[in-house]
């Protein structure tokens, strides 16, 4: 069904920690991984899941670190990456950082983990939050700590532990949308579509009831009110708190919230929304001699607001040479090692239009490679603002102590994957 | 894992610190023997050492102990079982953790001589008051089947596990079901997951409350499950759907799963059918957000369930627009899948798309976006201007392997609209010299030689080519001969020195058998008959089929039970790739009815609990399906079907194929088998006449008959017998309207008086372009016949397979996608029981009455012929048989293109091939839809 081992490899192949689960592969198999992965490398062509004989590899990379899983039965291909993703996010919990050497330092730590995190190629508690109850670094609080029982672990509410006492009960709402956008080189938007996400700051006693209330369109349409702008959202998922069932057939948002930060739901809305920055290139390339570059950035939202740390990267040749920039706000550089020239403009008014003309020269021999045709990339960030216009419109704290709770909303806009494609 | 010898001074020293007194210096002991186990070296001889330190009330201790044990048990097997004590110990600890950590451990030493002191630990933490003890406990029970099956089956220890099922705590639940679906994926025949509505309904309740996985575990095992009737089907998608919210894509793709599998038992008219179909849709698109090894795995997944439901995502072109940086892998799945999405309504932005891909730097990814160009331009006629003039452009850019591909793919679009294009020729011939692959090279040769008589140098090109012969690939020199031979076809005068030094390039310098026996065989045409050369080399070719890449249906369907799974990454039927999984039942999509489905109970349940399971039904790749086309060789049928024994058993079946002949009026029943079941040999000219009017009905006229297909024309073969004592004369004929617009073609030919006692014998052809209206049942014929006494009426039922027209032959490829477009409700299914034929034999008897085989695949055993008919209306009705060697039943599925009468067509068919083979039946399953 699922996986009978997990290695963590080095990029030499070499096995710094590994779990047999299910003992149906041998454990020697894995020296055909790194290989195996060599020669799809030199054939440029990659792939997530190798066979060998009839063992399969699926592996994720991360920082200096594959992360493999081995089986020889017709696996749950989707449940196995999410689970190694998991373990990716509960090992840098635990090592803030997850490499090389914070698996060699807390080797200990890690057999635990693995031990926890999986039984017999099964996921079993793989929320961090509450791993960290039980399965503490330091041996000496352990004694104490692990003699009782781990009822979360096996409640139905598995993300939050009881007894969580706060001074003063807080939440913080963040709702961060992305812009994802590809324009083509003429100019025509490929695609466009916005990604939210809300994070919750969870500082509450006890356990809490939330109930979360946007101006979603779905659920207006079902109530009849009408108050204003509501926001009809593509595809929302939720954190495993939130009561599925309960948002199907109410549209009602209800759950008891992890302590702490996660994220509790993410949207996406396809409207059509006028590209916030826009951008205008024109790049004209004198083979053997110069790349003259003209950038024009427009910013198309609301006067009021202010784009932050704005960085727009244009590709340039890998050859190019003697950088000369002119700007008429913020200022550029040149990257040569990502072969970008990069403009940043620190605030960027709405409806205010700037300008920058780059140019580079170029060496008399040609290079023979061919290159490939990098999109423009834009970097920002618009706070209070959400360009889908979607809305907290109350969060209601119930907890049976019955104290008082403040909830706190930010919004924010940021770029996603932002695109434009250029002509040169 | 490398192994170093660890020196004998470092062991010494640890076993001495493992030995001490102290609790600290044991602890960090043992922690340096697992480093070093860790980095590889062996450290088995502490063994003894280390397990005395099991007995330890800390439990980071006790846990490195255990993953001591774990490492080595299996290779010092005698001394685990110094462990066995503590284990049992463990178990009692009233610490949950130590409880749950020691029957954790336990399941995972894998040596059979310690698994019995096991079994009572065991079952104490199955019953444990913690419910993180019995989670644990429940995967143990797994650990332990796969050690020693028995062992777990006499223990009784399944039937626990079962009970685990109905357990309060949602995490338990959701392990058991996961323990489960373990063992019986290895014993697909214990009956383990025997899921009926209430567990079901235990499982949808546990879904809403278990973590994560557990709703995959859940999710997954709800897929094996076969709803008894729509409305079921309907009330679980209904409790599945809102998981497609979850933000764990795996989560999300096992609730499609399910979604998907049981849609297929929903009515398509359905309101609810359309709001699933419009659920589906975004999350799909959402999974394209996730992690790239995620995305590829959905996107491998979206790719069969476009091609199972195109509705689902067609107007979603968009979001499969390619990135700068995705990686290769997720590039070139989302091309595929904008290729199967592209219709009239997208492609002007898909070919601009395409034309952008093509000019990127990734080699694969160029050629694959090139290729697409091609496929769009056979796909949308519309199309395919635009599309040969984008190749043309890529052309121009010189790119030596753009143009190599764009080459390839004019050929096959030249062979989609012959004589369409040939104006961009002289554009192709300016690069034969960059062409240096030998696909590009075939594919040129290929088109100079298919428009020689439009390009003025085609010898002098084809002469370039044919200076470096020897040292082409065969592919290239199989081309060139018959591009030369096809030259010189149509250039006679001044090509003969060519074709004669390709001839003897080919026969008499060649290794090649292939090239060799070509050779010949163009050399013997051209010299003893050139009009049959002519004929032979420059016949008309099929034209290509727009679809060639689609995955066979039978596939599909499997594939589809298999969402999220290795299977559906690979696009092969886990048998391809699993050991042992020979032989295990195949999973197919539920047959869409409303009511039973089991073809007889003892195969009901399988590997669990899914009663749709009932055959393996895999065609490893489609492209197979082509080469293994079935030699139709015409010899004559035999005729060694062994005579049907006639019983009360067989009269049933025989009711549900005539759908009540009982009720005819006008005349009595003739002996049923005379027009069911008599055996059915050559033709069914051998069919025994009966009697459809008797003399008393008629004063004394008596009218028996049978009908033939004779020719390609149905005859009605009449004999009439005059038992009254004055003479008859002035007869004629007619019908009244009916189901395939039967009518006499002719007047009914009886010149002479027809004397008192005589009898004449009268052959009537029939045309079937009469007048028509639905009969009940399908076949009835109502006929009246007039002579100088008065007017009789009677009716009869014809043989559906006179109707059989002998172009009953389908195109394979238009077979294929015509079987994958015919909607489920069309399609039934029945067996055809005790047949002892062979399938070829089968095959060459379907085939004598224009019931043809368009293909035959064996796998595992089993031969899967797939058959089309088109009656005489121009309806086709398709069908899959399936014959399992040594297993004299039949499987039939068929599918026909007429949606409201289906059913009864298939009714009449099966009952057609229920006669066309000679087999004794004893049970027919219909499945009306």
């Amino acid at each position: 069904m699922s996986v009978s081992a997990v290695f963590v490899l080095d990029l030499k192949g070499k096995v710094l920690i590994c779990r047999n689960y299910k003992g149906d592969v041998d454990m020697a198999e894995i020296d055909h991984f790194l290989p195996l992965l060599m020669t799809e490398e030199e054939e440029g062509v990659t792939c997530p899941i190798m066979m060998h004989g009839n063992v399969h590899f699926l592996w994720i990379k991360h920082t200096n670190l594959y992360l493999v899983a081995t089986t020889n039965k017709n696996s749950n291909a989707s449940l196995v990456y999410a689970f190694l993703y998991k373990l990716v996010e509960v090992f840098t919990e635990y090592f803030t950082e997850l490499e090389e050497e914070s698996i060699q330092d807390n080797f200990v730590v890690v057999y635990e983990l693995l031990d926890e995190l999986m039984d017999f190629g099964f996921p079993q508690t793989t929320d961090s939050k509450i791993l960290q109850e039980y399965i503490t670094q330091e041996g000496a609080k352990l004694e104490v700590a692990k003699t009782k029982v781990p009822t979360t672990v096996t409640n139905a509410v598995s993300w939050r532990s009881e007894g969580i006492k706060y001074k003063k009960n807080e939440v913080f709402i963040d709702v961060i949308e992305s812009i994802n956008l590809l324009v083509n080189a003429n100019g025509s938007v490929m695609s466009s579509d916005i990604v939210g996400t809300v994070k919750l700051k969870t500082m509450l006693s006890g356990m809490p009831e939330l109930r979360l209330g946007l101006n979603d369109r779905a659920l207006f349409a079902l109530t009849g009110r009408d108050k204003g702008k509501t926001v009809s959202m593509e595809d929302v998922k939720f954190h495993q708190c939130v009561r599925l069932s309960r948002f199907e057939s109410d549209r009602t948002i209800s759950f008891i919230p992890p302590d702490g930060e996660s994220e509790l739901m993410s949207y996406r809305i396809n409207t059509h929304v006028k590209p916030l920055i826009w951008i205008e290139s024109v790049i004209e390339k004198f083979s053997h001699s110069r790349v003259e570059i003209m950038v024009k950035a427009k910013g198309q939202f609301k006067k009021q607001s202010v784009a932050n740390n704005v960085e727009v990267r244009v590709p340039v040749p890998s050859d190019a040479d003697s950088p000369k920039f002119k700007t008429s706000t913020g200022h550029a550089k040149y990257v040569p090692e990502k072969n970008l020239a990069v403009w940043t403009i620190k605030s960027f008014p709405g409806g205010k239009e700037f300008l920058m003309r780059a140019s580079f020269g170029l060496p008399s021999v040609e290079n023979d490679e061919m290159e490939g045709k990098p999109p423009i990339t834009v970097n920002f960030e618009i706070p209070y603002f959400t360009v889908s216009g979607i809305q907290v419109r109350y969060m209601k704290i119930i907890e049976k102590s019955g104290y008082q709770a403040l909830p706190w909303v930010r919004y924010i806009t940021q770029s996603g994957d932002y695109q434009l494609r250029s002509n040169f | 894992m490398l192994c170093f010898h660890v020196c004998a001074g470092e062991i010494f020293e640890l076993k001495a610190e493992l030995n001490s007194d102290k609790k600290e210096k044991k602890k960090e002991a043992v922690k340096k023997v697992i480093a070093s186990m860790t980095v590889g070296k062996d450290v088995s001889a502490l063994f003894p050492d280390v397990v005395n330190c099991m007995q330890t009330d800390n439990l980071e201790l006790k846990k490195l102990v255990y993953l001591y044990l774990m490492n080595y048990a299996k290779s010092q097997p005698d001394m685990a079982i110094m462990a066995v004590n503590t284990f049992v110990k463990d178990c009692e600890d009233p610490n949950p953790l130590i409880r749950a950590l020691a029957v954790r451990t336990m399941g995972c030493i894998r040596v059979d001589k310690i698994t019995e002191y096991l079994c009572e630990p065991l079952r104490k933490c199955l019953k444990d008051e913690d419910p993180y003890v019995r989670k644990t406990a429940a995967v143990c029970v797994a650990k332990l089947h796969d050690i020693n099956a028995q062992l777990v089956e006499d223990q009784g220890f399944l039937d626990t596990l079962k009970d685990l099922i109905s357990d309060s705590n949602p995490m338990v639940v959701a392990n058991a079901v996961a323990a489960l679906s373990e063992i019986a994926e290895s014993h697909p025949n214990s009956n383990l997951l025997d899921l009926n509505p209430q567990s079901i309904n235990k499982l949808l309740t546990a879904l809403n409350e278990c973590t994560e996985w557990g709703q995959i575990f859940i999710l997954d095992c709800l897929a094996n499950y076969a709803p008894r009737d729509d409305r079921e089907s309907q009330s679980i998608c209904e409790r599945v759907t809102p998981r497609l919210s979850h933000a764990n894509s795996a989560v999300v793709l096992s609730a499609v799963k399910v979604l998907m599998k049981f849609m297929e038992m929903l009515p398509k008219d359905l309101d609810y059918y359309g709001t699933l179909l419009k659920k589906l849709a975004p999350p799909l698109v959402t999974l394209l957000s996730a992690e790239p090894e995620l995305q590829y795995v959905a996107l491998r997944n979206i790719n069969l369930i476009v091609q199972k439901r195109p509705e689902i995502l067609k107007h979603e072109m968009k979001v499969f627009f390619v990135k700068y940086n995705d990686p290769i892998y997720v590039k070139l799945e989302k091309l595929d899948i904008m290729i199967r999405l592209a219709s009239q309504a997208n492609i002007a932005q898909v070919l601009a798309e395409l034309k952008e891909y093509a000019t990127e730097v990734d080699v694969d990814f160029v050629r694959k976006a090139v290729r697409a160009i091609g496929r769009c331009a056979i796909k949308v006629e519309q199309s395919a201007e635009r599309c040969v003039s984008t190749l043309l452009d890529l052309i121009q850019t010189k790119v030596n392997y753009v143009v190599q591909e764009a080459i390839v793919v004019i050929k096959d679009i030249f062979r989609k609209y012959p004589n369409k294009y040939e104006s961009v020729i002289a554009t192709l011939c300016e690069n034969l010299d960059s062409l240096d692959e030998p696909e590009a090279r075939a594919a040129m040769i290929w088109i100079v030689g298919e428009y020689a008589e439009r390009i003025d140098n085609a010898d002098e090109l084809l002469e370039s080519f044919l200076e470096g012969f020897h040292d082409e690939s065969t592919q290239v020199q199989l081309q060139l001969l018959t591009a030369i031979v096809k030259l010189f076809l149509k250039k006679p005068t001044e090509t003969q020195e060519l074709v004669q030094q390709v001839l003897s390039l080919a026969t008499q310098d060649s290794d090649n058998p292939d090239l060799r026996d070509r050779g010949y065989i163009y050399w013997r045409l051209l010299s003893t008959d050139p009009v049959a050369a002519k004929e032979v080399v420059l016949a008309e070719k099929p034209l290509i089929s727009e679809e060639t890449d689609l995955i066979e249906p039978t596939l599909l369907e499997e594939l589809i039970c298999h969402i999220g799974t290795l299977a559906s990454v690979y696009h092969k039927p886990p048998s391809a790739f699993v050991e042992g999984s020979r032989g295990v039942m195949h999973k197919r999509l539920p047959a869409r009815t409303g009511s039973l489905s089991t073809e007889s109970p003892d195969v009901g349940t399988i590997a669990g609990g899914s009663g749709t399971e009932t055959a393996p039904s895999i065609i490893p790749s489609q492209g197979d399906l082509l080469g293994d086309l079935l030699n139709l060789d015409l010899a004559p049928p035999t005729t060694t079907g062994p005579p049907p024994p006639t019983s009360g058993m067989q009269m049933g079946g025989m009711d549900l194929l005539g759908g009540g002949l009982d009720s005819l009026v006008g005349s009595p029943m003739p002996p049923r088998h005379a027009s069911g079941l008599v055996p059915w040999h050559s033709s069914v000219d051998d069919l025994c006449p009966q009697v459809w009017l008797p003399a008393m009905k008629a004063k004394g006229l008596e009218i028996s008959g049978t009908f033939a297909r004779r020719a390609g024309v149905i005859q009605m073969e009449l004999t009439l017998t005059n038992k009254a004592m004055s003479v008859m004369t002035d007869f004629a004929i007619q019908f009244n309207r009916n189901s395939f617009g039967l009518a006499p073609a002719g007047p009914l030919q009886v010149l002479s008086p027809l004397s008192p006692n005589q009898t004449i014998e009268v052959s009537l052809p029939l045309s079937t372009v009469g007048p028509v209206m639905k009969m009940e049942p399908l076949n009835n014929l109502q006929v009246a016949v007039k002579n100088n006494i008065d007017v009789f009426y009677f009716s009869c039922q014809y043989p559906i397979s006179m109707l059989f027209v002998e172009d009953g032959k389908m195109e394979r490829q238009v077979f294929l996608a015509t079987w994958k477009d015919i909607p489920n409700e069309n399609e039934s299914q029945f067996q055809i029981k005790d047949c002892h034929l062979n399938s070829d034999a089968a095959s060459n008897k379907l085939q004598a009455s224009n019931i043809f085989t368009i293909a035959k695949r064996t796998v595992e055993g089993q031969d899967m012929l797939y058959m089309s008919i088109k009656l005489s209306n121009g309806i086709w009705v398709l069908a899959e048989l399936r014959v399992q060697t040594g297993n004299p039943n039949y499987t039939v599925s068929t599918e026909d293109g007429w949606g409201t009468t289906g059913g009864a067509v298939d009714r009449c068919c099966c009952g057609a091939a229920h006669r066309l083979l000679p087999f004794s039946m004893s049970t027919l399953v219909l499945f009306d839809l």
